[in-house]
């Protein structure tokens, strides 16, 4: 009997166990273990959190491969870790580490300004970024299994997942209602790849799970991320940069969950503690956005 | 006939897809009351730690547990974990099979593999072509449980004891739908 493995299958269907989550950015063994224990369905390993990247500013790399390792001994749940846009090296150390998914992420400094990973010749299933409907479709055409919003990272404001995930999700909605003699123009259009944009016609959805990221915060955030049409959540600053970050975690999973329950979201919205402080993205300089990385 | 998926956390909207296209009534559970006029109940893939910590959160562990004696139940992947014994591992199970698992038994993601199975029980139809992802496998089988399949090197990979149903593939990633219509056939 063959068993074939590094299928596309098999890639986009560990994002589809993840659905109805939480994915939460770790950067110690023991914040893995509380994200584990909250109920997180997979964790990031990373060195410093989105926020802390804002703050210290330099070149932005992939994480220590030791880190990731020591994250990864102490979870039983999937571990997800970052390289640079671009950096396909940095892909194949973390493909060599045994990662579960690789997310090639703008939080990180881009290490080529025109090009993205060709994701196909990975066995190893990528997550990538994306502020609306063409740019989904060109990193899935090369070859990423899941998809994000991605927000406004390190802000704690939700502002730009929200606008994000309505970009994507309104340009579905559109895209539904469109002839088929005018999907190859819209495909030109936004730089999509045609016989993708087909196929989302057809399904009424992005070809893979799509979860939102950037700037949430809080138990309602994330359910209404969630309300607005994701399968779920990242949430990166927004716990271990909290008054109480156990606390807080658990009540995530569990806004994600119940996200259609206001009863439910008001009893677990109590006593949390400090949110992060945040940075209303109303107020940054271009220069110090992340998300326009990307091409 | 009405059958409910727990929606706690995981592919539940697959498992709801797949039957409707077969014509049955369904339903998310999330709290207790929702398992009150079922007539069976898929536990999805997920993460097995999630779903049991917001089973247990939301009192569903006793009555999963009620149901389960009474009706047929059905784990794939994490639900599979969560119907076991034992999972070698402290995590909130329900322990309502006979049987024992050992968790990502083939490796991490990058050993998550598509594999031919030979099913008796299916009947007609030719090879299951099954999705393993990041899967356990079914250690032991003991008291009225019976193995229902195993990949070539011998490795339990489904079960049955009684109308309880654990599977370590997913049937609800591919277009097959022998598996979720035997499922109906023990909730009748």
């Amino acid at each position: 009997m063959e068993q074939l493995t590094g299928t596309f299958a098999v890639k986009k269907g560990l994002a589809q166990m993840l659905k109805g989550g939480v994915i939460m950015d770790v950067v110690t063994a023991e914040h893995a273990r509380i994200a584990e224990d909250a109920g997180a369905c997979a964790v990031m390993a990373l060195e410093r959190v989105p926020a802390d990247i804002r703050v210290q500013g330099g070149v932005a790399r992939m994480s220590d491969p030791d880190l990731i390792e020591s994250i990864m001994n102490a979870v039983s749940i999937p571990v997800m870790a970052k390289c640079r846009i671009g950096h396909f090296v940095e892909a194949q150390i973390l493909e060599a580490i045994g990662v579960d998914y690789i997310d090639e992420s703008e939080v990180l400094t881009p290490a080529d300004e025109a090009h993205h990973i060709y994701k196909h010749d990975f066995k190893v299933p990528f997550v990538c970024g994306c502020r609306n409907l063409g740019e989904a479709l060109r990193r899935i055409g090369e070859g990423a299994a899941m998809i994000r919003t991605k927000g406004e990272a390190g802000t704690g404001d939700v502002v730009e997942a929200v606008r994000h995930a309505r970009s994507v999700l309104g340009e579905i909605r559109l895209l539904q209602n469109k002839p088929d003699e005018e999907l190859m123009s819209y495909a030109k259009d936004i730089g999509a790849p045609f016989e993708l944009v087909k196929e989302v016609k057809e399904l009424g959805r992005l070809p893979v799970v799509n979860f939102a990221a950037g700037g949430i915060a809080t138990p309602a955030d994330a359910a209404l991320m969630m309300q607005l049409g994701v399968d779920g959540v990242f949430v990166g600053s927004g716990i271990f940069k909290s008054g109480d970050p156990a606390k807080r975690a658990a009540a995530i999973v569990k806004a994600v969950t119940h996200y259609n329950d206001p009863g439910i979201l008001a009893e677990v919205s109590r006593n949390l503690g400090e949110a992060m402080v945040g940075i209303n993205v109303s107020g940054m300089d271009e220069a110090e956005r992340i998300a326009g990385r990307g091409w | 006939m009405k059958i409910g998926v727990l929606a706690l956390q995981g592919d539940f909207a697959e498992h709801l897809k797949m039957l409707e296209r077969l014509g049955v009534e369904t339903a998310k559970v999330r709290l207790p009351a929702h398992l009150d006029d079922l007539d069976g109940l898929i536990i999805p893939g997920g993460e097995s730690t999630t779903i049991g910590k917001l089973s247990v959160d939301f009192g569903l562990i006793e009555p999963l547990r009620d149901f389960g004696r009474r009706k047929a139940v059905w784990g794939t992947c994490a639900g599979a974990i969560f119907l076991s014994k034992d999972a070698r591992r402290t995590q909130p199970l329900l322990g309502l099979m006979d049987i024992t698992v050992e968790r990502n038994a083939f490796g991490r993601q990058v050993a998550s593999f598509e594999a031919d199975l030979d099913i008796p029980e299916l009947g007609q139809g030719g090879a299951y072509h099954a999705v393993f992802i990041r899967a356990p496998i079914i250690e032991t089988v003991s008291g009225t449980a019976r193995v229902l399949s195993t990949v070539s090197d011998g490795r339990i990979v489904a079960a049955r004891q009684g109308n309880l149903l654990a599977t370590s593939f997913h049937p609800e990633l591919t277009d097959d739908d022998r598996f979720h219509r035997y499922f109906l056939t023990l909730a009748k």
